[in-house]
């Protein structure tokens, strides 16, 4: 098992190695000049060749690599051209609502969607299966932006339950009421991603019922709620957890429409903002840091693994 | 295709997704007919009206026909999708069947594929469009990277498998070249795959561009594409829910849709790939 997890952590190392790569890249597939393209039309000559050379652009390729790549494993990921202050200081005043949303969101999406999933396996093919499994379907099949809008038609505008927009810091104040300013926000970002732990939920479940030892449980006479909890779920969930890697992607993508949708000030909505403003330090910065995240999601997802799942132990 | 046509007839539901489909590829393809405005046209005395006889589904905030957007829209859906289908399916195939087949090649390149998988698909069409800049054929370029490798995931895997049977050694045995392999022997062979494939792209490719459409990086906002009918028209949807309502419902049936005949496709094509799909 040891060896197992000191496996999956050196295969991060050349993972980061590429994922660095490629982010650098990203900046220099641009056509043009990087820092001209950065100014916009309007900038001087003079005033492009100062940008090349504070941001190192008049250096050979392999030279600005090793002075991006070496400034990363420091943390310093840059300075952005929009706020003329370090990257990382940037992404981190951010980070306070993404944060909040994404952990909300998360407890949101197993909470209904490993539940919906077994009740949908264990009564399949029944009203209540296709009921879930309908809406699901239909949930997964909407656009996050426009499941949001309405969200906010119906509950802000029409029924004045919750409000519509912002955020203040939960963290400067200490006011846990103001938690009601991301009910809305998380329910839209946790429809799509409940819908498709629902869809592997039942999925999963349903090939786990056809085992001979789910049989073999029935067959002793064991209660229909021990067969499905104790032998069936349990080992569904081995690819349950899986997803859960995947709906970790499926949430960064997600947050930048919600935080949009909502006016919230966080990475997802500076990620947009800098696209606009073409701050591509910015840009590669959050990429990477979520990149990073994405990899230490996996780490523990194998962590888990091991616990779940003798057979990896063994080996 | 023949189980494929007595499942849809079977599967009511499937039938309905398969209606849909045909009625958008008929709103794209004869648009001018079917629209009753012209879809840039602004006529600022009707602005943020409701339905009426005159316009079925109501204007929008510079009395623009949304019926006729909403048609016009049809076909740059549809391009959109298509765009990002080919694209992904040819290079998906090709990087998959080559690293599948030549396992040094295949080694390098999946570990860079796995990489660009581990980049959230939005955040990743968002960089390639602060690149490109905005359009159409930007935005097809940008979403079809991360559909491309995710179609070179389940090719590879594939090719994998189908290396190792019988057929293929049999087929080497007697001298046949690799390219001959390939192309006479593989391909075929992931023929059913890919159709399934390119249907769920096809959907969830339709969400993400409707999304950059949406966040204002896409194509641009005068054209009346559906994401950017609700990104427009989002400051007015008190006075004109019709604004949001009829674009967004319009996405969620062509995406349904498709879901809902890509899951008949997976379910009745070929069942020895049944596994490879995890139903998004």
């Amino acid at each position: 098992m040891f060896r197992y997890l000191l496996k999956s952590i050196a295969s991060m190392v050349p993972t980061f190695l590429l994922a660095s790569v490629l982010v650098f890249s990203l900046m220099h597939l641009m056509p043009g000049d990087p820092a001209g393209v950065m100014l916009g039309d309007t900038a001087t000559p003079e005033d492009v060749q100062a940008l090349r050379v504070t941001m190192g652009f008049d250096k050979p390729i392999y030279v600005q690599f090793y002075r991006w790549f070496t400034g990363v494993l420091r943390g310093d990921f840059g300075q952005s051209i929009f706020f003329h202050t370090p990257v990382l200081k940037v992404i981190r005043e951010r980070a306070e609502v993404s944060l909040f949303i994404a952990v909300l969101s998360m407890a949101l999406i197993i909470v209904t969607g490993i539940p919906v999933g077994v009740i949908s396996a264990v009564w399949y093919n029944s009203y209540t299966d296709q009921t879930c499994s309908g809406a699901s379907m239909l949930a997964a099949s909407m656009p996050t932006f426009w499941l949001g809008l309405n969200l906010m038609l119906i509950f802000s505008v029409v029924l004045g339950w919750l409000p519509s927009s912002g955020f203040p810091s939960i963290v400067e104040s200490g006011n846990l009421r103001d938690l009601r300013y991301l009910v809305l926000p998380c329910v839209t970002l946790a429809a799509p991603n409940s819908a498709l732990i629902i869809r592997l939920t039942r999925a999963s479940m349903l090939d786990v019922l056809k085992e001979g030892y789910v049989t073999t449980a029935r067959a002793k006479g064991l209660s229909e709620v021990v067969v499905t909890m104790k032998h069936a779920f349990r080992n569904s969930l081995i690819s349950v957890i899986a997803v859960v890697g995947f709906t970790f992607v499926g949430l960064a993508s997600g947050t930048v429409i919600t935080e949009t949708v909502f006016s919230l000030p966080g990475i997802g909505r500076l990620v947009v903002e800098s696209v606009l403003r073409r701050d591509y330090p910015v840009i590669q910065g959050i990429i990477l840091v979520i990149a990073v995240a994405y990899m230490l999601v996996n780490l523990a997802i194998d962590f888990c693994y091991t616990f779940l799942d003798p057979r990896i132990r063994i080996t | 295709m023949r189980i494929f046509l007595r499942t849809l007839l079977k599967r009511k539901i499937a039938l309905a997704g398969t209606g849909v489909v045909v009625l958008i590829l008929v709103l794209a393809l004869f648009s001018p007919f079917i629209a009753t405005h012209d879809p840039m046209g602004l006529d600022p005395g009707v602005r943020l009206q409701g339905p009426s006889a005159a316009h079925w589904f109501g204007t929008d905030h510079f009395g623009r026909d949304l019926f006729s957007r909403i048609v016009y829209g049809a076909r740059l859906t549809l391009i959109g999708g298509m765009g990002v289908v080919v694209y992904s399916v040819v290079l998906g195939v090709a990087i998959g069947v080559l690293s599948g087949y030549y396992r040094q090649f295949g080694f390098v390149v999946m570990r860079l594929v796995d990489v660009v998988m581990s980049f959230p698909a939005l955040l990743l069409a968002l960089a390639f469009l602060a690149i490109l800049g905005p359009g159409l054929t930007n935005v097809i370029i940008a979403v079809g990277i991360n559909f491309l490798t995710r179609t070179a995931r389940i090719i590879f895997g594939l090719t994998l498998k189908l290396k190792e049977e019988v057929f293929v050694e049999a087929i080497r045995s007697i001298g046949a070249s690799n390219l001959r392999i390939l192309a006479r022997h593989i391909l075929p062979n992931l023929m059913s795959p890919l159709i399934v494939q390119a249907t769920f792209t096809f959907a969830f490719s339709l969400l993400q561009i409707a999304s950059l459409d949406f966040l204002g990086v896409g194509v641009p906002p005068q054209i009346p594409s559906w994401g950017n009918m609700i990104s427009e028209g989002r400051i007015y949807i008190t006075r004109a829910p019709g604004v949001l309502l009829f674009p967004g419902v319009f996405i969620v049936l062509t995406v349904l849709a498709f879901n809902l005949v890509g899951d008949v496709l997976r379910d009745n094509l070929d069942p020895r790939f049944r596994d490879q799909f995890g139903g998004r």
